[in-house]
């Protein structure tokens, strides 16, 4: 807080219609945005159905730090810090598998999958000790929502169902997908790295307004039916639900053209039998509104971004290094619609895919561009003008408007506002 | 079994290949490379360590015949920034090898070392990796069926690879 004006920094720094570069690229702010985001509120660490079994693990993250979700024998998922209690040794070194313990390599103390200290090595020498003070760290709040696990390093704060608040509705949407009810993240994921910094990937999900341009080597040769969802004369909209959440609603394209499965660019014809389950899952008419209106376009701040047929997973690791861990959506009980959205997603996503490759190419000019002395601001004024309330109050505009990076740094001072 | 003339032509014609392959890449002569593929080319580069099921699991270049020829043409658009400007390339091949199981199909398995040398926009960038070919004759020419490349770092977080690996 500057004393003399009463102005804090984050309100000299994030206007209604422009942020300073500096919010890129500053370490400084970097380090505050571990503190008061990424440490702070609720944050997509990994599905349930990576550790399907008892006692299956897997190494997951949050910002830096390593996090190990394990489900142990009571079927509990865990998020435990992969640090040691004893000296800080990673206590585990595999990126999944299935251990009822991981014991430190280091001087041996053995830990359960729940995170308790079980045993030392030489235990004479700990008299007297109370090993209950010595569990390996954890995620303060766990809590999942269909399926999707968070965690969240405060202690109180709103749940995670608050934290979401209308962008839950879109992982419903999302999960309904399935004539199950159920997302399965099982094809592994492609870790992409980019010099530039996280914010650049997370405003990027939900902007409409590049498609057209970044994307137009690949809409030219393929015949994609994408590009035409983010032209001038699309009727799709972007949408700021609150807490930083974003949207591209597709959907009033895709009702447009009345035509189930669509939204894939593929046919009821040619998935018969998923189209048959999810008849029988929802009733006719229930499903076929499913398939015309396809899955959501949605980022939920800060890391998890759910694309159609693919959902990243946003790593910051520095201020201008990130990864986005990629993997293609799988929904239960569809292994048909499956095996297609794992072929799709490889072409587009990851190190070598069509689009992705490029998305990442401009966050990294982007990062380098603002480190220029001027001009000092970035405009994300795009139809300020023309927004305006939905039926249930949320911020929407065009689909090429900048709604989505405006909601999301408003939220971010909020976040950021105590430092 | 070849005959040790037979097969110090044949490897010397395996050699010239991989060469030749090699330089149409670090060249950016996309037209030229994608002749060298049969029409079931299949380009593989795995993640995740050598021996994924690409059926199953995410792979980094995962593409049969017809999205070898899309990657191609985004890459002739000129508007696939990422290679806008191209990168700056040159690799070495070496240690290549015939393997001892031959595929009963008359293909030919060979494998070799590359190390590769990017210089982007970005940064300078090494990518090592091991290559593993089924070759074939194609009228008189030999021509790739199968290219798997496993990079060394597949299992890491690695930046973007744009250019014909
Ligand atoms: S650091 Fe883990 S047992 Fe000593
Ligand atoms: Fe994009």
């Amino acid at each position: 807080m500057n004393m003399m004006t009463g102005v804090s920094p984050w309100e000299r720094l994030i206007r209604p219609d422009r942020v300073h570069g500096s919010l890129y690229t500053d370490p400084e702010i970097f380090e505050a945005e571990l503190k008061y985001i990424w440490y702070r509120t609720w944050v997509y660490v990994g599905h349930e159905s990576e550790v399907p079994n008892a006692n299956d693990y897997v190494v997951k993250s949050i910002g830096p730090q390593s996090v190990i979700m394990t489900r142990d024998e009571q079927g509990k998922v865990n998020l435990l810090l992969n640090r040691c209690s004893h000296r800080g040794n990673q206590v585990c070194s595999y990126e999944r598998g299935n251990a009822r313990s991981f014991t430190c390599p280091f001087h041996s103390w053995t830990f359960a999958n729940d995170g308790r200290l079980v045993g030392y090595a030489f235990p004479d020498g700990y008299e007297g000790q109370d090993k209950s003070q010595l569990a390996l760290g954890r995620v303060t709040r766990v809590e999942s929502y269909r399926g999707f696990v968070f965690g969240s390093f405060a202690a109180d704060g709103p749940t995670l169902k608050e934290h979401l608040g209308g962008a839950a509705e879109t992982i419903d949407r999302l999960v309904r997908t399935s004539p199950e009810g159920e997302v399965e993240i099982t094809a592994g994921f492609l870790k992409h790295r980019v010099k530039a910094n996280w914010k650049f990937i997370l405003e990027n999900e939900c902007d409409g307004y590049h498609p057209a341009f970044v994307h137009t080597s690949i809409f030219g040769v393929a015949d994609s039916m994408i590009g035409k969802l983010y032209g001038g004369a699309s009727t799709a909209l972007t949408r700021d639900y609150g807490n930083g959440h974003t949207e591209i609603d597709l959907r009033p394209e895709f009702r447009k053209r009345d035509a189930p499965m669509s939204w894939f660019g593929t046919s009821e014809e040619r998935l018969p039998d998923y189209a048959t389950r999810m008849k029988a899952a929802y009733g006719d008419t229930a499903a076929r509104g499913i398939m015309i209106d396809g899955t959501p376009h949605v980022m939920i701040f800060p890391n998890l971004f759910i694309a159609e047929i693919q959902m990243f997973v946003i790593q910051p690791l520095g201020v201008d290094d990130s990864v986005q861990h990629v993997t293609a959506l799988q929904f239960k009980g569809a292994p048909d619609l499956n095996r297609r959205l794992r072929q799709q997603t490889m072409g587009s996503v990851g190190p070598a895919g069509f689009l992705l490759a490029d998305d990442s190419e401009m966050y990294e000019r982007c990062h380098r561009g603002v480190l220029a002395r001027n001009p000092e601001w970035i405009f994300l004024g795009r139809g300020e003008k023309r927004e305006r309330q939905d039926e249930l109050g949320f911020t929407v505009g065009h689909v090429t408007d900048e709604v989505p990076s405006r909601g999301i740094w408003t939220h971010y001072r909020k976040l950021m506002e105590p430092a | 079994m070849l005959s040790r003339e037979s097969g110090a032509t044949l490897m010397s014609a395996i050699t010239a290949f991989l060469y030749r392959e090699a330089r149409l890449q670090d060249e950016h002569q996309y037209e030229a490379w994608e002749k060298l593929w049969t029409d079931d080319g299949v380009y593989w580069v795995p993640a995740n360590g050598v021996d994924i099921d690409p059926e199953r699991q995410m792979s980094i270049i995962y593409d049969n015949r017809s999205r070898i020829a899309l990657r191609v043409r985004q890459l002739m658009t000129g508007k696939h920034f990422t290679q806008t400007p191209q990168s700056n390339l040159r690799r070495l091949i070496s240690n290549i090898e015939l393997m001892d199981e031959q595929p009963d199909d008359g293909d030919i398995a060979v494998a070799s070392n590359s190390l590769i040398f990017e210089s982007s926009l970005r940064d300078d960038t090494l990518w090592a990796a091991r290559n593993e070919y089924r070759l074939r004759h194609v009228d008189g020419e030999l021509r790739m069926a199968h290219k798997k490349v496993i990079l060394v770092n597949n299992d890491k977080a690695i930046y973007t690879l744009s250019f014909l690996v």
